[in-house]
């Protein structure tokens, strides 16, 4: 049986009214002959309109739901809970193709709903540890910070840790609109490339801001959209209905899919919330314990798989609560992911675009997708002399602060000017884009300039 | 025996089956799920399903299976991957594609493996338990069989070629013994007795064998926040460790850092031995978005497996990455089940079954006496990388080494990021006696001058915060010069390069060169000539 099957052709309607009580978003329905654990349900309100569910927890016959959405007007004796006998499944189809959504999957565009050719669990399946393809393949995002010294590769899960008031926002429309991969445009019509992108809890300023990035793309899209005025429980759906197209696209139709989610920092608030509301016990910052668990099977979900064309490239945007990197969503973000973009306010207020703090930057599997063959020989030592170097001459500001510049020797005052220029001529960019070519070439000049070798 | 499921709740289910034994392992719904009963009342038992519980539904059938939850052990475990439960990956790869579907097992894919079994013993000879009958060969290893659960006189026994699953040998009063057996994971293998001996572990990484080093039968720990590295090292430890066998288990970390591990160590060979590195491994892999439960049963599938390789006589090496997963599969079940927590969470028992399983690694005489080791080496995600939360704190009561990762190191790309003030080994006194007869009489000499020289510049450090490294003295400066340059070229070890590895000897020949031009350098100084400026170096 098809799961479409499942959710139209039931011998008999498997419906309950039996609710015991209700707290805020969570029923408790008895008397249930038959549920499945995360069974999707339909909730029918008194006055006829419809809400999504799903089960938490089975106990005997009393079945704990949470409800997608809001809950206002339910009631006691006239609400009505329909069991539809399957997981919470995402409709996949070429057709989903350049279209918007919102967090239950319902379209936003006004067009109708395409017709799914399957139907597929929400939460996906885990990929199994060897049929991974390790990533290798270099992506050039334009931008010298990640590109020269953090690099992306196909198949990387890279997120960008933020403040508030930090252009994240510009960082991922640039990414957006120059990243290239292998020459060809990563955004672009008929190259193979599809952006997914997944707006959590986004204030409309900014939706419109990323609607305008989308529009200009030119190339294939699908959007999940759940603003800040929308169901909180969305949250939890829309990136996994994101992450199941992506990997519809990537695996099974051989494209490269770039998903940007964003703000991460919603998706665990929600999480909390609900958690909160299924009075469980609460763990760091009140955050749940399983949270790790949780952000895990959203972020291993990035990948390559051997003998198959496609990928999906993940890249989350994390805003750092009171700008902490140990807040435990960075921290652990950071474990999950294959390295960090790390933005810092002090570089913003000094003008810079990106403001990209290189130092706690990192890009794991940048080892094997530079050098001979995917950017440039020398590139591997470009960066280490730059990190290396700049590193130094950050560690002189803290001396410089103490001492003054006045008192200090002629080699250390050249590592303060070095780091300087650093910022001002290899992070910082402005809208320009740069080819991972020019950006070796500059940061060589750079180098040379200061007397450095590389 | 059979019942049904009665609730659902997270991955723990309640099935109204009579009969059960706590830890028995059950076969949980129509998919087939495995589980393990974790509590038991009349009339109702409560079991952790290792797998996905999405989709149960109640009603579902549950069968026990009258076993604990086991590892299959004999030939044939090197050069595998496993999931947490020991389920072979790749074949589950072949039998179902790229995702792991819940309820796969890949079983069957050893049973029509055939060996070579050669006999030690013969017609009448009488066998002890935990004593060989005999051995086969697997890669370059000689593999005893052993007779697990038996004694008594041999009535009949192979020679040639054996199926994985069959008998080699049977004894008189009609028991027999198997090529391959099952071990509950969750119990210590026995052994006759336990030495307190302490041989050098050399492991490539020369901040560890020269200033924190590691025994064989041992156990070290490093804790590190993100992006510490912790992983790199641990990789770099399996691939150039000096021992027979590596376990390394992948512990709720990254597919794609697996995927880059198994795609290496099948194209490098073992410093030691020359031979392919996966000959000598076994995998053992439940990466973070594979089922919780299964990821705490993880390290007790890997220790068995690593002891029973330690009870052939071996020297096995038992690497984690990373224990704190562990430790948080652990407080999430333990959260499903309504247990009271402890500190943040964790359940009061974290740190018992933690001091269990430190207690696991050791040197041995085997049953068969046979002397083997198993060092166990785990790393640590401390949240915010702050080391007084509890899983490092409960590790650090039983270890007996700590390597201390640390973050400012890290951001400045000194890898491996071990600090070194911060961190320490207890073997120390027992190791550097070895080493100083094995490699060089001054081993032990040059570690307390380098030790000194690198406490004395964190002084200096001080000093030069306020007044600039031109208001120091010269001989302060130079010194300064020398411990950068044992910073960056001897405690400094770039994973991608030649310099990956380091024997003792080429460790001795670096830092006695080191301290040896420092001396020429101090002398000439005192001389009052001007102390030769050497390769310019960057005080960072």
């Amino acid at each position: 049986m098809t799961a479409t099957a499942a959710y139209t052709t039931r011998l008999s309607r498997h419906s309950y009214s039996t609710l015991r009580s209700i707290q805020g978003p969570l029923l408790f329905v008895e008397k249930v002959s038959d549920a499945r654990m995360s069974e999707a349900v339909r909730i029918v309100f008194p006055d006829g309109h419809e809400a999504a569910g799903e089960v938490l927890r089975i106990e005997g016959d009393t079945v704990l739901i949470q409800v997608i959405g809001d809950s206002r007007g339910l009631d006691m004796d006239h609400t009505e809970v329909v069991f539809t006998d399957s997981v919470k499944r995402a409709p996949l189809s070429p057709g989903v193709l350049n279209r918007t959504f919102g967090g239950s999957f319902q379209p936003l565009d006004g067009l109708p709903m395409f017709v799914p050719e399957r139907w597929a669990p929400v939460s996906g399946f885990p990929l199994n540890p060897v049929a991974r393809e390790r990533p290798q393949e270099f992506i050039e995002t334009g931008l010298s910070c990640i590109d020269g010294l953090n690099t992306l590769v196909k198949g990387q899960k890279l997120p960008i840790f933020s403040c508030a008031g930090l252009p994240s926002s510009a960082i991922v429309a640039s990414v957006l609109a120059h990243a290239r991969s292998g020459g060809v445009n990563v955004a672009g019509t008929g190259s193979g490339s599809v952006v997914v992108f997944v707006a959590l809890g986004l204030a409309h300023h900014e939706y419109a801001f990323y609607r305008q990035t989308l529009e200009r793309l030119q190339g294939d899209f699908v959007a999940f959209i759940n603003l800040a005025r929308d169901p909180v429980v969305e949250r939890l759906l829309a990136p996994r209905f994101g992450l199941s197209v992506a990997e519809y696209l990537a695996f099974e139709q051989g494209r490269d899919v770039l998903v940007v989610i964003t703000d991460m920092t919603n998706y665990c608030d929600a999480l909390r919330e609900v958690s909160t509301a299924r009075e469980e016990l609460p763990g760091r910052r009140g955050y749940p314990g399983y949270l790790y668990s949780d952000l895990a099977s959203l972020y291993e979900r990035a990948g390559r798989i051997k003998q198959r064309p496609g990928s999906v490239t993940l890249l989350p945007v994390v805003t750092m609560p009171e700008d902490d990197i140990t807040h435990p969503i960075p921290d652990l973000t950071g474990y999950i992911t294959e390295g960090q973009i790390v933005l810092s306010r002090e570089l913003h207020q000094r003008g810079i675009f990106p403001p990209v703090d290189v130092l706690p930057s990192l890009s794991r599997l940048m080892q094997r997708g530079i050098g001979k063959g995917h950017t440039r020989e020398d590139h591997r030592k470009i960066a280490n002399a730059l990190y290396m170097h700049y590193a130094s001459g950050r560690d002189l500001r803290r001396l410089e602060a103490i001492v003054g510049r006045e008192s200090m020797g002629d080699s250390d005052k050249r590592m303060l000017d070095f780091a300087e220029a650093f910022e001002r001529e290899i992070v910082h960019q402005g809208d320009a884009r740069r080819g991972i070519g020019e950006t070796l070439d500059l940061s060589l000049a750079l180098l040379q300039k200061f007397g450095l070798s590389a | 025996m059979s019942g049904r499921i009665i609730g659902i709740s997270g991955p723990t289910v309640s099935v109204d089956l009579a009969g059960l034994k706590l830890y028995e392992r059950v076969v949980v719904g129509e998919a087939g799920l495995m589980g393990e009963v974790v509590r038991l009342e009349r009339g109702r038992a409560v079991v952790q399903v290792y797998e996905n519980t999405r989709g149960l539904a109640i009603g579902e059938p549950v069968v026990g299976t009258g076993t604990q939850l086991t590892a299959r052990l004999g030939p044939g475990l090197l050069r595998q991957m496993f999931d947490g439960l020991q389920r072979p990956l790749a074949a589950m790869h072949q039998s179902q594609g790229p995702f792991l579907l819940p309820g796969g097992t890949g079983a069957g894919t050893t049973a029509a493996m055939k060996l070579r079994f050669t006999p030690t013993k013969s017609r009448g000879d009488a066998i002890r338990v935990g004593e060989s009958v005999g051995y086969v060969d697997e890669g370059a290893f000689r593999h005893p069989i052993l007779a697990v659960d038996c004694e008594g006189t041999i009535d009949e026994i192979k020679d040639g070629e054996i199926g994985l699953e069959e008998a080699v040998a049977a004894l008189t009063d009609g028991r027999r013994v198997f090529a391959c057996h099952d071990w509950p994971v969750r119990l210590p293998r026995p052994y006759r007795r336990k030495l307190s001996r302490f041989e050098p572990l050399t492991t490539g990484q020369r901040c560890i064998d020269f200033l924190f080093p590691l025994a064989r039968g041992g156990s070290a720990i490093f804790p590190g926040g993100f992006g510490t590295g912790k992983t790199l090292l641990e990789q770099s430890i399996a691939k150039f460790a000096e021992v027979d066998i590596v376990v390394y288990v992948g512990c709720g970390e990254r597919g794609n850092e697996m995927a880059e591990m198994l795609d290496d160590f099948t194209v490098l060979s073992d410093p030691w031995s020359k031979r392919p590195l996966m000959e000598r491994t076994i995998v053992v892999v439940n990466t973070s978005n594979m089922p919780v439960a299964a990821r705490e049963a993880s390290i007790y599938t890997a220790i068995t497996m690593a002891e029973y390789y330690r009870d052939l006589g071996y020297n096995v090496l038992l690497l984690a990455d990373s224990l704190s997963r562990w430790a948080e599969a652990l407080r999430e079940i333990s959260a499903a089940l309504e247990e009271m927590p402890g500190e943040e969470g964790y359940p009061t028992y974290l740190g018992s079954r933690m001091a269990e399983f430190f207690a696991r690694a050791g040197v041995v005489e085997t049953l068969d006496g046979r002397i083997g080791s198993l060092t166990v080496l785990l790393s640590i995600s401390p949240p915010g990388g702050d080391f007084s939360e509890p899983v490092t704190q409960a590790c650090l009561r039983n270890t007996g080494a700590f390597f201390m990762l640390d973050t400012s190191l890290a951001h400045r790309r000194h890898f491996p990021a071990i600090n070194w003030f911060q961190s320490f080994s207890l073997y120390e006194a027992d190791v550097v006696a070895q080493l100083d007869q094995q490699v060089a009489a001054e081993w032990g000499a040059l570690r307390q001058r380098t030790r000194a020289l690198l406490q004395r510049e964190e002084s200096l450090r001080e000093v030069a915060e306020i007044v600039g490294t031109e208001g120091l003295q010269e001989a302060d400066r130079l010194l300064m010069r020398t411990t950068a340059r044992i910073r960056q070229t001897f405690l400094a070890q770039n994973a991608y390069t030649e310099d990956a590895f380091s024997t003792p000897a080429q460790t001795y020949q670096k830092i006695r060169q080191l301290l040896d031009e420092h001396q020429a350098a101090s002398e000439r100084l005192e001389r009052g000539e001007s102390p030769a400026h050497d390769a310019e170096v960057h005080p960072s």
